[in-house]
């Protein structure tokens, strides 16, 4: 029957969100200096990207957005590859083609990664479709947005038609509070898109997002649910952005105390000190592991720096198949 | 050699694939309830109504399509396509060169459009052109029952995402199809008839006209060769100037309006590679940049007719020949 993946450590939790944010902070120095065009950073968010990315199987396919640095490093992307599309090599996921915003690894089950807000939900369905046409295939689909893309109208599209037809997608909204430059309050009348999921039948739920294990518990469950009934669930990461829209940006648009009061609640922060009070960690080994994401972070870069630019004549393959 | 209507031909594509490939599959409002014996030979699964919501169905089409399988979409009317120009244009024309070549979109979209109806603008805007600019798509818009039949295999098989215009006063008419398989590459025009004195080039219902137009120049003792171009992308450019080389006259009909449309294209590509060969302007004959209106007449006054196109190449061929 079907079983769910093993719980991962709360230790592996930790260390994939240190390495997101040692990845994103490198990337916002680079962006400073202009030569990372469209960082989207998810500093503050890292646990709603390895709580659910850990619940899900290799066979599992996930649809992410713009800000996907966390989606796919928790999924085992390699940092360098990410570098080096950002910066436009050819050693990039996307032969430099994507940059920062449209990373898609289909080895890695990472598919068609869009930057039109809402892009993604449009293409859940039929990634999904494929799977339940495919005899003996019990992976599903995860696809994450943002609480900005649940006010596209393809937000309610894609919720109503995967449950008419029963498809295996996990919605992930990761609700940050912000749609860019505009707060979430001024454009929805409630503070949890949950409740617009749950008008469209589905089992929806709302998570700490700031809590990776709690993510993960919330994730596996519904990952759980999925694989046995074949319907559609959502998940909602209650979170916040605690940087700018993208790199550089100097949010004197947000409110200092909301700000201060949510950076308080940082996800690894929150994770580490639990940790510490059950002694699985102590600050030798933090900083074991901070040392360690660095090293990787590194030579990231260095791999990144020292790749090639593509050929001129690479712009015009991959137009047609 | 049967003798079927154009319908006829698009159901007898479809089921053929569908049966030769099992991961052919369609889907749109009311395909399942209007194409029930694809319903009973193929079952619910690959047979489907969708709720009336057409940026879903073209986005579940392209990600299905990179997915593996190869789904054919009916939008009905060209206007609908503009709920769905962000997963055609932006997912299934551009998906596949920003991840590097990661991904395919072998899909179909069928819809309706042009004059004939009397329906009005919003059910008949002939919006092609817009498609030939958008990177990543294929474009074709047949004529003749074997086009519409050869065509829509080809697409079907085609692994990149194809428009497929069907302009609607065509359904009904009837043509000579092929019993054995019945294949027309994409970007292949057709030299309907050959000619030496002017080069008629159209595509869709404005096809007939100018066949309607080189009888009666014909008897004139003027000799037209009338060009089809079928796919507008790829367009079949060299068929173009191959022609326009021999005639040195050109005259491209077309019921879309004339701004920036598939002619502008042609006529452009034909001053930029064959000037030398002109013996006269390239002229367009082409619908008016106005909404389609709904009273026959207008809708009539809309369209390229025959007469005109008569002018057209009588004025291309006597005034400019003793000038
Ligand atoms: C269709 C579309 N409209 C606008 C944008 C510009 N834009 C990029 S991200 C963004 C905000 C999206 O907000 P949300 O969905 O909450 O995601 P978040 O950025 O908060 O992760 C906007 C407006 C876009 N990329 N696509
Ligand atoms: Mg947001």
């Amino acid at each position: 029957m079907h079983h769910s993946e093993p719980a991962p450590s709360p230790l592996v939790l930790l260390e994939t969100m240190m390495l997101i944010r040692a990845y994103e902070e490198t990337l916002i120095g680079i962006a400073a200096g202009g030569n990372a065009p469209g960082t989207c950073t998810s500093v503050g968010q890292e646990a709603a990207a390895v709580g659910v990315v850990h619940a899900l199987a290799a066979r599992d396919r996930i649809l992410t957005n713009h800000r996907s640095a966390g989606h796919l490093l928790a999924r085992g992307a390699e940092p360098g590859r990410m570098i080096a599309e950002v910066l436009g090599k050819r050693t990039g996921y996307c032969k430099g083609k994507s940059g920062s915003l449209h990373i898609s690894a289909a080895e890695l089950g990472v598919v068609l990664t869009s930057t039109i807000v809402g892009g993604e939900l449009s293409l859940a369905p039929g990634v999904a479709l494929a799977r339940t046409m495919t005899p003996r295939d019990d992976g599903i689909v995860a696809t994450f947005f943002g609480d900005g893309a649940a006010c596209e109208g393809v937000f309610h599209e894609s919720l109503n038609l995967a449950v008419v037809w029963k498809l295996p997608i996990l919605y992930v909204c990761e609700n940050n509070e912000w749609q860019a430059f505009v707060h979430r309050r001024e454009t929805m009348p409630m503070a949890q898109v949950r409740d617009w999921a749950a008008a469209h039948g589905l089992v929806a739920e709302s998570v700490d997002g700031n809590d990776a294990e709690a993510v993960h518990a919330a994730a596996a469950r519904l990952v759980t649910r999925i694989r046995a009934t074949g319907e559609p669930a959502f998940l909602e990461t209650l979170t916040y952005r605690t940087r700018g829209h993208f790199e550089p940006d100097d949010q004197s648009y947000v409110d200092p105390a909301e700000l201060a009061a949510w950076r308080a609640r940082d996800p690894i922060e929150l994770l580490a000190n639990r940790l510490r009070a059950a002694g699985r960690l102590d600050d030798v080994h933090l900083a074991q592991i901070r040392a360690h994401v660095r090293s990787v972070i590194d030579e990231a870069v260095a791999f990144a720096n020292a790749s090639p630019y593509p050929e001129p004549a690479e712009l015009f393959t991959d137009v047609y198949a | 050699m049967s003798r079927i209507t154009v319908n006829e031909a698009i159901a007898q594509a479809i089921a053929e694939e569908m049966r030769r490939d099992s991961s052919v599959l369609m889907f749109g409002e009311g395909v399942a309830t209007k194409r029930g014996e694809l319903v009973a030979e193929f079952g619910a699964a690959r047979v489907r109504n969708t709720p009336l919501a057409e940026g879903i169905i073209a986005g579940t089409a392209a990600g299905a399509a990179a997915s593996g399988l190869r789904p054919i979409v009916d939008l009905l009317f060209a206007p609908f396509l503009c709920y769905a120009m962000d997963e055609i244009v932006n997912s299934a024309g551009k998906l596949r060169y920003l991840s590097g070549g990661q991904f395919r979109f072998p899909l179909v979209v069928l819809v309706q459009s042009g004059a004939g109806w009397a329906v009005g603008a919003q059910h008949n805007h002939n919006l092609e052109a817009w498609f030939v600019h958008s990177p990543g798509l294929k474009v074709v818009m047949p004529s003749s029952a074997a086009d519409f039949k050869g065509l829509l295999k080809a697409a079907i098989r085609d692994d990149n995402p194809v428009l497929f215009f069907m302009d609607l006063a065509l359904g009904y008419q009837s043509g000579e199809v092929p019993a054995s398989e019945h294949l027309v590459p994409l970007g292949c025009a057709a030299t309907l008839r050959e000619g030496s004195d002017v080069t008629l080039v159209s595509y869709a219902k404005t096809v007939q006209h100018c066949v309607a137009a080189a009888d009666t120049l014909a008897e004139q003792g003027i000799s037209a060769e009338i060009i089809d171009l079928r796919s507008l992308k790829p367009l079949d450019e060299a068929a173009i100037l191959a022609s326009v080389r021999k005639t040195g006259r050109i005259v491209v009909v077309h019921e879309a309006s004339r701004l920036c449309g598939v002619g502008a294209e042609v006529a452009a590509f034909v001053a930029e590679h064959a000037f030398e060969a002109l013996r006269g302007p390239v002229r367009r004959l082409t619908g008016p940049d106005t909404p389609a209106p709904s009273s026959w007449p207008l809708e009539q006054a809309f369209v390229p007719q025959a007469d005109a196109i008569v002018a057209a190449a009588r004025d291309l061929v006597g005034t400019r020949e003793h000038a």
